[in-house]
């Protein structure tokens, strides 16, 4: 058994630069990633891919090249991590279906997946997330479908349409649940962080260029099909985030990209015992210090999972983390006093931009209504809005943990990945409050953060 | 009086209890049955706390002769009318037998000896040959030696069990409502509950706040010796039916396996209607400490393996844990508190709260409505501990 530094989980955007400035200043640093390949969602590639298709490749490129003399577990999803401190002081040992790693330290950088929101036909066969569908594009290149709508609401949307519209894909429409113009309000902030904006008016030009319509304040309601999606409803949406009745109408398509935002993979820290709270998008996130640590001596946290930010800003707080990991280490210093404060200095300015767009994109309000009773929350057990408000309104269920326990939403397969959200928001909508971080900790606390064979946990050690 | 400003929340109910549990829910039910008015006040929400940590089985198989088996087969004749009542289906009540498997002639015989013992005190139990044991469960190892069967055992969701139960009462539930005091009256007598959120006048009380029914009696300047026994359960991946019945080792009862210092393997494995299988439970003294135990997790999956050799290939999606109540005799405390009037508890069930939750929450409603309790409470009185403190 060797003991590493540093061990990082997740090669995404947040890990990689973690793990590279941490290795720099002479850490011993092993990395864990869940795909094949570093990268992150970010920059999800196929093997043997260029630079084609991603931004800031030049970037990958570079991190890569010093990321080869690392310890890099590829196809390595942690599925249990424990914590063991020693004479020495912290100690963690992350254990992966093919190995276990100890480290000294400890980044979680395990980044987000899509925030699923519900709505009658979401769980049709030719419904999915904005990000399963990039995904499938970048990772296996893979068009998920021929006629394609894109709804949902965030900025995201926009890179799903230009690359499905890219690859051949016919997008039908671009459909925007909030109203982006109101980015005027936040003007400061964008001015902040003026690439990003920049990179914005890049997929509008490739957009007009593919004749893709785009149309704010205006969102799927439902999706329809009997086997197989056949059609959408798409409806107008008043400022205050309702359904403008009579305004629905039909759009044919055979696919479905809906994306509300993110949910970050906090399952890691909580595990660990670390802070979270409820940030301004409705996510749950790991609490953090300026120098990136969680409330748990010797973790840090990085990218997505303190709050969804985009890759620029995990790649700074990965940059940031490695840095404090190798000064909590004694090691040489990685960064130089200026250069610290010049990434702090612009973290502090991509955290604005972050919250702007979060106020700017909220998930609407409307979407519990559109949820009639017979609707599916949970798919893995087949829960439907209706049991969820039952358990509420005559079982007393109080918050989200306890609609779990009375109706097995998100007991399943995902462990309450896809519909935790969901069923946090339903319940506290019927108990007649806000969504608090209680609701969303009974989601978010997976104890075996993969399945693993009865054989494989048995004989592990 | 009370100082200006405090907040009388409920207008007086004849009884509140203390824990939406599994036992506060059963106290709530038979209370209300017997003409009570009663409010339920929980910190947390309906069955948060080990009721909603554990698992649902009744049994009957792994109890010796004595106290807790009579409250026990009490419990069995409650659940069965309650799943009349309440309706089987509601509250996932599946009546579907226990199975105690031996491994060895040793732990055979040990088993035998058991079952004729507990025959005498009126438990129903089947001496199974190993031959038949595939008729009884055709995936169990071909290396066990026997088995005793246990009919009357049964599973139910404990916590949906304790909702409906408590809607069934019609009982005020008032949850994230923490009970901070104990107002007494000038003879000493109980005259309302402090709670976070204002007072709710009463004068009777049941303490039925499991692993923290300690905290709570001091609240009243009782000593309650209630200490927390922690357990880990498995979930597997949702499968076919592959197992029948609540199947364990006889290990379970006679002499539990040690494989950590402190540690004890003795595993339950049981089908939900969800069609995932539960592995349960260890047991450890180790506090209130909510870290997973990774022995303790694989411990369990050899044990349910040793079992079962065809879930070997089957995935754990899950695994939770809970804090068993246990009191230091390791019989549960029900009845009046002889020092302070109109104060009963209700708790120290350990691993058999679920089961056992009618017939305590029976005999609570019989002592508050000055009736004689079906079973004899003298060796649960709460008294008992004073000698030890
Ligand atoms: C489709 C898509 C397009 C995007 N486009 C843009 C864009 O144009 N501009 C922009 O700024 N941002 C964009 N984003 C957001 C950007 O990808 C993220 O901000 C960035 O990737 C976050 O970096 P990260 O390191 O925090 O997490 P990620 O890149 O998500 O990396 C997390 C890594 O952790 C691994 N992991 C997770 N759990 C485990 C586990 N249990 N065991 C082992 N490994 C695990 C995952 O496999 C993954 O590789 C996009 C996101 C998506 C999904
Ligand atoms: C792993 C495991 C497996 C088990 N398996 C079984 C089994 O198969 N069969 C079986 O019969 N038993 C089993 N048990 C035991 C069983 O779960 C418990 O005995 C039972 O749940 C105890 O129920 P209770 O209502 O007394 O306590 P709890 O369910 O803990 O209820 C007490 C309630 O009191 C509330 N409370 C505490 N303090 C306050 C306060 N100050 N103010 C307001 N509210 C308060 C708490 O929030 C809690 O909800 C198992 C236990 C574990 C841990």
């Amino acid at each position: 058994m060797s003991t590493y530094d540093l061990v990082v989980i997740g090669a995404g955007p947040a890990g990689l630069a973690a793990a590279v400035t941490a290795a720099d200043a002479g850490c011993r640093v092993a990395v864990l990633d869940a795909g094949p390949r570093p990268g992150g969602q970010y920059w999800r590639h196929r093997s043997g891919a260029d630079a084609h298709s991603h931004t800031d490749w030049a970037v990958f490129a570079g991190l890569r090249a010093r990321f080869d003399q690392l310890h890099h577990h590829p196809d390595a999803a942690l599925w249990f991590v424990e914590s063991r401190p020693d004479d020495v002081g912290p100690q963690f040992a992350v254990h992966t279906h093919s190995t276990v790693v100890y480290g000294r330290r400890l980044v979680i950088a395990t980044g987000a997946h899509d925030r699923v929101v519900p709505f009658p036909g979401w769980d049709l066969p030719g419904v999915v997330t904005a990000g399963g569908a990039q995904a499938l594009l970048k990772g296996q290149g893979v068009v998920f479908a021929r006629r394609v709508v894109v709804g949902g609401t965030g900025p995201f949307l926009l890179p799903v349409a230009t690359g499905l519209a890219d690859a051949g894909a016919t997008v039908v429409g671009v459909y925007e649940a909030n109203d982006p113009v109101r980015y005027a309000r936040h003007v400061g902030a964008v001015l902040g962080a003026a690439s990003k904006s920049t990179e914005a008016g890049r997929y509008g030009w490739r957009m007009l260029r593919r004749r893709v319509p785009y149309r704010r304040r205006t969102a799927v309601v439902a999706a329809h099909g009997d086997e197989q999606l056949t059609g959408v409803t798409v409806a107008a949406i008043s400022p205050l985030g309702s359904v403008v009745p009579g305004s629905e109408r039909h759009v044919g398509c055979d696919g479905l990209a809906v994306g509300f935002g993110f949910t970050p993979q906090v399952e890691v820290a909580v595990a660990l015992g670390c802070e979270t709270f409820m940030d301004r998008d409705g996510s749950l996130v790991v609490r953090i210090g300026p120098d990136q640590a969680t409330s748990v001596p010797g973790v840090y946290a990085a990218g997505e999972v303190t709050g969804v930010g985009g890759a620029k800003l995990a790649l700074v707080e990965g940059h940031l983390a490695g840095d404090a990991i190798a000064r909590s280490l004694g090691r040489a210093e990685p960064l130089r006093a200026g250069e610290r404060s010049r990434l702090l200095r612009i973290r502090r300015r991509l955290r604005r931009f972050a919250a702007a767009l979060h106020a700017v994109h909220p998930v609407p309000a409307f979407w519990p209504d559109l949820c009639d009773d017979q609707t599916l929350v949970c798919r893995c057990e087949e829960v439907s809005a209706g049991a969820v408000r039952q358990a509420v309104r005559e079982l007393s269920a109080g918050d989200a943990r306890g609609t779990k326990l009375l109706t097995r939403a998100g007991m399943g397969w995902c462990q309450g990945r896809t519909c935790g959200y969901a069923t946090a928001c339903l319940t506290a909508r019927e108990a007649g409050r806000p969504v608090s971080s209680v609701d969303l900790q009974g989601h978010a606390s997976r104890t075996l953060m993969q399945p693993i064979t009865l054989a494989d946990l048995a004989g592990d050690d | 009086m009370d100082a200006p400003g405090v907040v009388v929340i409920d207008a007086g109910a004849d009884v509140v209890v203390i824990g939406a549990g599994m036992t506060g829910a059963a106290c709530a039910y038979y209370a209300a049955r017997a003409g009570l008015t009663v409010t339920v006040v929980d910190r947390a929400g309906v069955a948060s706390g080990t009721t909603g940590a554990g698992e649902g089985n009744i049994l009957l198989s792994d109890k010796s002769p004595g106290p807790e088996l009579s409250l026990a087969l009490h419990s069995v004749a409650l659940w069965r009318e309650l799943g009349e009542t309440v309706g089987d289906a509601q509250i996932e009540l599946e009546r579907k037998g226990g199975l105690v498997v031996a491994a060895s002639a040793t732990e055979h015989d040990t088993l035998a000896a058991f079952a004729d013992r507990q025959r005498a005190a009126g438990v129903e139990a089947h001496a199974v040959a190993s031959h038949e044991l595939p008729g009884y469960e055709p995936h169990l190892s071909p290396h066990l030696v026997g088995a005793v069967h246990y009919p009357q055992d049964m599973q139910v969701q404990p916590m949906l069990a304790a909702a409906h139960l408590l809607r069934a009462a019609r009982a005020t539930v008032l949850t994230g409502t923490c009970v901070v005091g104990l107002l007494r009256d000038g003879t000493g007598g109980i005259r309302a509950v402090r709670t976070d959120h204002g007072l709710l006048p009463t004068s009777r009380v049941v303490n039925a706040a499991g692993v923290w029914a300690g905290r709570v009696a001091a609240l009243a300047g009782v000593e309650l010796p209630i200490l927390p026994r922690r357990g880990f359960v498995l979930v597997t991946q949702p499968l076919p039916e592959l197992v029948r019945h609540k199947v364990y080792a006889a290990g379970y009862v006679a002499n539990v396996e040690r494989s950590t210092a402190g540690l004890e393997i003795s595993p339950v494995v049981e089908g939900t209607r969800a069609g995932t299988i539960l592995i349960g439970s260890s047991r450890e003294h180790v506090g209130f400490d909510p870290a997973m135990s990774l022995p303790a997790l694989r411990g369990l999956a050899a044990a349910a393996i040793r079992l079962f050799p065809i879930l070997a290939g089957v995935s754990a999606i899950r695994a939770y844990r809970g804090f068993r109540p246990y009191s230091p005799d390791h019989l549960p405390i029900i009845g009046a508190d002889k020092n302070v009037p109109g104060l009963y508890h209700a708790t120290g069930h350990e691993g058999a709260g679920i089961g056992l939750a009618p017939a305590t929450g029976h005999a609570i409603a019989a002592l508050l409505t000055d009736r004689r309790p079906h079973v004899d409470l003298r060796p649960f009185a709460p008294e008992r501990h004073h000698v030890h403190l």
